[in-house]
């Protein structure tokens, strides 16, 4: 019996991953159907030299984390929709100062408190835009247990890389379901350390220049150097500016640092797309309904394919256009009202091609309710 | 080879604990895959429980059992809620003290006395599971019995394991004399 072979849950699984990249420190209010990961970490994370803190509430566990990772610790919490609702404000102030963290949000039905044990993919716009202002932000899914720890890895290491706030975007069908995983080994995965700037004690630091490889190297808060945080419209130095030239460049550094590399950020699989005439576009959990449908209909020798998209903020246009254009159709399967349909509709040479297979009553879309749209849409009634 | 199973009862009789044993034995012992969903929210509180494995040696990509091979139901409001969903010809497993069984699906009905006799050689309703998953582990061909003996012994604290071990034979032994 091989001791890396585990059968767990979703949420331990994020839990481990999260300890696999470094997490050395955990604020946060725990909220079904993410609360295993905070009940793993309280009990993990201390023996391990880490911090956990159960907070008053979600505003407080951001602002906590945000404050942890400044002082150069790698920080997350994890919470769902009513809780990432609270955290929106902070999340501006972690990507207006730029602070590195992941947030996990592991979507259940909404608005509100909505449905808290019911599976939805309601939040894929707030991850995007639930914070005011003209800015970007990374956000990533996975719709089975190992790609969940890949990714979650994957947001330690983007967080630290172009210190913003990361967004792990799961649901309760991932987070609650338990299936085989295999751990990955020391090594196995890249852990990406934080970027430290070399500049000596004694002499100046500025925050928020950026070196020519367009990297900002941070400072432990609290440490050797003196330097300014907040969520004005600040200089080099940190410090609040109303300079229209300091805001110009400040704004688009923290859009183009990450949607110029949308496509080096773009996570996604492919699944028999080569000779598909008609492609599925999923993502998260829904992708294992679309995955089921297509093999079965596969069997049939109806050509059928799958992008999966993993990164879902910044918006991988590119590699959405070039696998959907020449298709006969695009079915965009997702438990949302077509939160991410209108995003492949912006996107392709022919928006009036792209459909919308879902489900919004809380039960998990399955594949017969992707079939059923599919017939509909080539005019074969349901 | 895929093997749909669902477990239902109601809560606190350990159908969940169950599933999650049957599931882990086939994976870390049987070198199979598994998935195991429950459901949660009002049906899990005093009303029906529900909890689904599916088994196979393909990956497993759509989680949720919509015709189980093989049902287990434990009250009388989990066989009315679910019987109409097994798959024909497929297995259907109560206790006899639980359910009474309306001859109406097509299906192999076995009813055993499983907490009867629990109650009776052991005298504690907590392993009760245990049983049932060694009924229906004789009863079927799901996982070696072995394999999900030696997952009954690793989760289960050192202090009940004899407890356990003997529902377990007890839940073999009723299956036996019904094959």
């Amino acid at each position: 019996m091989k001791t890396n072979i585990k059968f767990i849950q979703g949420n331990e699984v994020f839990a481990k991953a999260a300890l696999y990249a470094g997490v050395q420190f955990y604020a946060g209010y725990p909220i079904t159907p993410s609360t295993e990961i905070a009940e793993i970490l309280s009990e993990v994370l201390p023996k391990r030299g880490g911090k956990f803190i159960q907070m008053e509430d979600e505003i407080a566990s951001i602002c906590a984390i945000i404050g942890a990772s400044l002082t150069g610790l790698k920080a997350m919490t994890a919470t769902s929709g009513p809780g990432f609702s609270l955290m929106q404000e902070a999340i501006g102030y972690a990507v207006m100062t730029e602070v590195p963290l992941v947030v996990v949000n592991v979507q259940r039905g909404g608005p509100s408190t909505g449905m808290p044990t019911s599976v939805a993919q309601g939040d894929v716009m707030q991850a995007r835009w639930g914070t005011q202002g003209d800015h970007s932000i990374i956000t990533l899914t996975a719709s089975n247990l190992r790609e969940a720890f890949n990714m979650t890895v994957e947001a330690f290491n983007l967080a630290e890389t172009f210190r913003t706030p990361v967004i792990l975007l799961f649901d309760e069908v991932l987070a609650h379901m338990r299936e085989k995983i295999i751990i990955p080994g020391p090594g196995e995965i890249e852990v990406v350390k934080r970027l430290r700037t070399s500049v000596p004690k004694g002499t100046n630091y500025h925050p928020y220049l950026t070196r020519e490889d367009g990297r900002l190297p941070m400072s432990d808060f609290g440490g050797v150097h003196r330097y300014n945080v907040t969520g004005l419209v600040h200089d080099m130095w940190g410090f609040p500016s109303t300079d229209p030239k300091v805001a110009y460049d400040l704004l688009h550094h923290l859009v183009d640092k990450l949607e110029n590399h949308a496509e080096l950020l773009a996570r996604y699989k492919k699944y028999y797309t080569e000779d598909a005439e008609i492609l599925l576009v999923s993502y998260g959990s829904s992708t294992r309904s679309a995955l089921h449908m297509i093999e079965a209909r596969r069997k049939r020798g109806l050509k059928i394919g799958l992008l999966e998209l993993q990164t879902l903020w910044p918006f991988p246009r590119q590699t959405v256009r070039r696998e959907c254009d020449g298709r006969s159709h695009v079915l965009v399967v997702e438990m949302n009202m077509g939160q991410i349909c209108q995003e492949v509709k912006k996107a392709v040479s022919e928006p009036d091609k792209v459909f919308l297979a879902n489900r919004i009553d809380g039960i998990f879309i399955s594949p017969v309710d992707i079939l059923r749209a599919l017939n509909m849409i080539q005019g074969k009634g349901v | 080879m895929v093997k749909r199973v669902v477990f239902s009862g109601s809560g606190g009789q350990g159908v969940i604990t169950a599933s999650i044993i049957l599931a882990e034995a086939a994976v870390i012992y049987d070198d199979l895959n598994a998935v195991q969903t429950q459901s949660y929210g009002p049906e899990a509180r005093g009303g029906a429980t529900r909890a689904d494995v599916i088994i196979s040696r393909e990956p497993i990509h759509y989680p949720k059992v919509l015709n189980p091979h093989v049902l287990v139901c434990l009250t009388q409001e989990a066989y009315g809620k679910f019987s109409g969903i097994i798959r024909p010809g497929g297995l259907l497993l109560t206790d006899s003290k639980f359910v009474k069984v309306e001859r109406k699906v097509d299906a192999r009905q076995v009813e055993l006395e499983m907490y009867g006799a629990v109650m009776a050689e052991i005298g504690n309703a907590i392993v009760f599971n245990v049983c049932m998953l060694g009924a229906l582990i004789g009863l079927t061909d799901l996982v070696r019995p072995n394999s999900a003996l030696e997952m009954v012994k690793s989760k289960i604290n050192p202090d009940f394991l004899e407890m356990n071990e003997k529902a377990f034979g007890i839940g073999m032994r009723l299956a036996d004399s019904h094959k």
